[in-house]
């Protein structure tokens, strides 16, 4: 029921025509000003928010098919900085005053949150040097973030900064939640190949609060690693739609097109390829209702199906939009056709948070070799 | 304690008493299957009691109705059994032909008196089947089969060639598709029959294949004398018949080879032979290779397990059987291929005790296979985008 309203709503409010129009008008948020709000009146900010913060707890299945449908629409939103990344993240390392107050206030859809992690052009979790330093009863931040999604809009960056160790260790990295508005805090906007909002962030002698610290001092890492799983998972979700989208759109021109006097889906060439596409959809389906089951469950196999579901996506939502572009021939080229958004926004979705190369590394570490 | 509770305790406690200790280890390989049949050689008397006990309580086809000897259980209670044989690492008491095809053919086409003739049997172990479908004229065009069936009123008079008979050499009996009405179209004017391998006229002579085995016979017919009463469903009406059974073995092949055949796994082995240095292992080119395999198998057995799922609730597998066979089959190369990289020069050697006795160079050459025999992977392609696709 979840997936049939979310279509709904989506196909009315957020197709791909609403993501043409704000490149277009070039947007500074990349969505349509009212969108969040309508979004969180559904409830949509408030579903992986604990009951006990004014959530309602709905489960990663169900917020999973969501995001799924935001694939097939490419709807922009934040949704996923802030409903799934700026939750998790606050929900694993915060203190209960902080859970308090900031799930509450992203469940009401009054603040949106982006998560700063990337420092240089790959994903490298642990090589985070931005420095926290301790001063007074608070932290001066300095360093640089890029690649931080809603990092032009959110309300509150929640930073990975390092305040003990050397780049490359685990320990030493604290999670900060600070105002986009603060002194010291430059925001540059980057204008990326899917359009979207994201921001290449500069820390110049940031001065926080004590308050501002998520959980523990030094020991970010591991609320960290969870947001980068969820977030991988639900990258893969979105991929997903992605990969079946363009599946859809692609096997109905097969059966509209023609040359040579036949319908080009007669093609048996073209008929194994898209045979071939369809079953590695298949496969996708089973991994992120997998990887999303797994998040319910509180499973520790989460870790190693993110990277699983990750990889795996990213490996099939390349396959999708090239063959998309491939099978439409000419007009899968042009502006004028959607496909060429699907491929721009697919390749921004497998580049965040670690590409294929990234999590077929990983999950080959994970189990020992 | 509920039904299902008593159920599983009752499965426990048979199973504790009754599966012999020998029979609680992995197969090794192929050689220790347990295939029954009137000539079958058991490897030890321990598998054929654990054969005969799981037979007599119908449990080598558990959802079979008890009225042809099968075990009578319904789903929740399969399952239950499935699991307290792996809780105890029980082998497949009985590996058959007669219970993965023609049984469930029977059992969904046959009249009462076939089912009543043949099931209880295949359920012990008595009779082993063979299938004698292809034909040197017909491999993936399986239905410009040429074998002719000529009526003679209550009977038919069998000639032709059938080839790829798994096994004809060891079958007691063989199902097989046969031209009974040459005026009919293609598709049409094709019987099921069943008749004794040892009816005269009927010769399979065992191929011997790259991986120096032959699991494969070419079955002649000369004159076979195959009973009216020994056809399934209609006559002239076997092709339905001959399409579900297909099913059946894409399902069969496309998931096997997944489950390992020892304790280790693609990447434990490859840790173990090329060795791992600061957490990675040597040879970053190989390695992404078994991460790659090892992560497309996990999605194909997740894919399996959900498809599985859907088709008890009510969808059916289907053609989506098709997908499982081409993607399940392609994987299991992949895996001997990069097996083969793994252990380097040892992979060529092809016989000794040392290098148990050539299994993995003979195993890597019988996979190639898989993606031809129950319909190649093309055929598998052309399925999927004809019947799920709507391609043209």
């Amino acid at each position: 029921m979840l997936k049939e309203s979310a279509q709904g709503f989506l196909a009315e409010f957020a197709p791909v025509a609403e993501l043409r129009k704000q490149r277009d008008a070039n947007s500074q948020s990349g969505y349509a000003d009212n969108l969040w709000a309508q979004m969180a009146d559904m409830g949509w900010a408030a579903i992986l928010v604990p009951e006990a913060y004014g959530g309602l707890e709905f489960g990663h299945v169900g917020m999973g098919q969501i995001v799924e449908q935001t694939g097939r629409t490419l709807t922009a939103s934040p949704l996923f900085a802030t409903a799934v990344l700026g939750v998790t993240a606050i929900n694993a390392a915060g203190s209960e005053d902080q859970k308090t107050q900031l799930l509450g206030s992203i469940a009401s859809g009054e603040i949106t949150t982006a998560l700063a992690v990337d420092e240089k052009i790959h994903h490298a979790p642990t090589q985070i040097s931005l420095s926290a330093v301790k001063r007074g009863s608070g932290y001066m931040l300095n360093g640089a973030k890029r690649f931080v999604a809603d990092g032009c809009t959110a309300d509150k960056l929640i930073v990975a900064a390092r305040t003990g160790g050397e780049a490359g260790d685990m320990n030493g990295i604290s999670l900060f939640v600070v105002d986009r508005t603060a002194a010291g805090v430059e925001v540059e906007r980057t204008d990326m190949t899917d359009t979207r909002n994201y921001a290449n962030i500069s820390f110049n002698n940031v001065e926080v609060a004590e308050a501002a610290l998520l959980g523990e001092e030094g020991k970010g890492f591991k609320a960290l690693n969870t947001a980068l799983d969820v977030g991988n998972i639900y990258l893969s979700a979105e991929l997903l739609g992605i990969a079946q989208e363009t599946f859809d759109v692609t096997l109905q021109y097969l059966k509209e097109r023609k040359q040579f006097g036949v319908l080009i889906g007669s093609f048996q060439a073209l008929q194994h390829r898209a045979a071939h596409w369809w079953s590695e959809v298949e496969l996708c389906k089973s991994v992120v209702l997998k990887a999303l089951q797994t998040l319910d469950e509180g499973d520790k196999k989460a870790p190693a199906l993110a990277s699983i579901a990750k990889a795996k996506l990213c490996e099939v939502a390349e396959l999708a939009t090239n063959e998309a572009i491939q099978m439409h021939g000419g007009i899968g080229m042009t502006d004028e056709y959607d496909i060429g958004f699907f491929i721009k926004r697919a390749r921004s979705a497998q580049i965040m948070f670690g590409d294929n190369s990234y999590h077929t590394d990983r999950f080959a570490l994970l189990n020992g070799y | 304690m509920s039904n299902l509770q008593a159920f599983r305790q009752e499965t426990r406690d048979w199973l504790e008493e009754n599966c012999p200790p020998s029979m609680r280890e992995p197969v090794k390989g192929g050689e220790s299957m347990c295939w029954g049949g009137r000539n079958f050689k058991f490897e030890s008397k321990e598998q054929q009691q654990w054969m005969e006990r799981m037979g007599a309580k119908g449990w080598t086809a558990p959802d079979w109705p008890t009225e042809y000897g099968g075990g009578g259980l319904d789903k929740v209670e399969h399952k239950i059994l499935r699991e307290e044989m792996s809780r105890l690492n029980a082998r497949s008491p009985l590996d058959s032909f007669g219970i993965w095809m023609i049984g469930p053919a029977l059992l969904k086409f046959g009249s009462e008196a076939l089912k009543q003739q043949h099931l209880p049997p295949i359920v012990r172990g008595e009779i082993r089947w063979c299938q004698g479908y292809s034909e040197p004229g017909a491999g993936s065009d399986l239905a410009g089969l040429q074998s002719k069936g000529e009526d003679r009123g209550d009977h038919f008079i069998a000639n032709g060639q059938k080839v790829w008979t798994s096994y004809g050499d060891k079958a007691d009996w063989m199902f097989c598709l046969l031209r009974t009405d040459s005026e009919a179209k293609k598709q049409m004017g094709i019987s099921l029959v069943l008749f004794d391998m040892l009816t005269p006229g009927v010769t399979p002579k065992p191929i011997k294949l790259i991986s120096g085995s032959s699991p494969f016979c070419e079955t002649f017919l000369d004159d076979v004398r195959v009973e009216k009463d020994q056809v399934v469903g209609e006559v002239n009406q076997g092709w339905t018949i001959a399409k579900y059974l297909l099913t059946h073995e894409r399902e069969m092949i496309g998931g096997m080879g997944m489950t390992d055949a020892g304790a280790e796994t693609l990447s434990q082995m490859a840790a173990r032979v090329m060795g791992v240095e600061q957490g990675r292992m040597n040879n970053p080119i190989l390695r992404a290779d078994v991460a790659k395999w090892e992560i497309d198998g996990a999605c194909f057995g997740l894919t399996a397990e959900r498809v599985t799922d859907e088709a008890k609730a009510g969808s059916g597998v289907g053609a989506t059987s098709a997908m499982l066979k081409y993607y399940g089959t392609e994987l299991n190369k992949r895996r001997f291929e990069t097996l083969l990289k793994i252990n380097g020069s040892d992979a060529m050697i092809w016989d000794g005790e040392a290098a148990n006795h050539g299994w993995l160079p003979r195993t890597w050459l019988r996979t190639k296979g898989n993606s031809i025999e129950g319909g190649t992977s093309e055929v598998q392609l052309n399925v999927i985008a004809k019947n799920i696709l709507g391609l043209g």
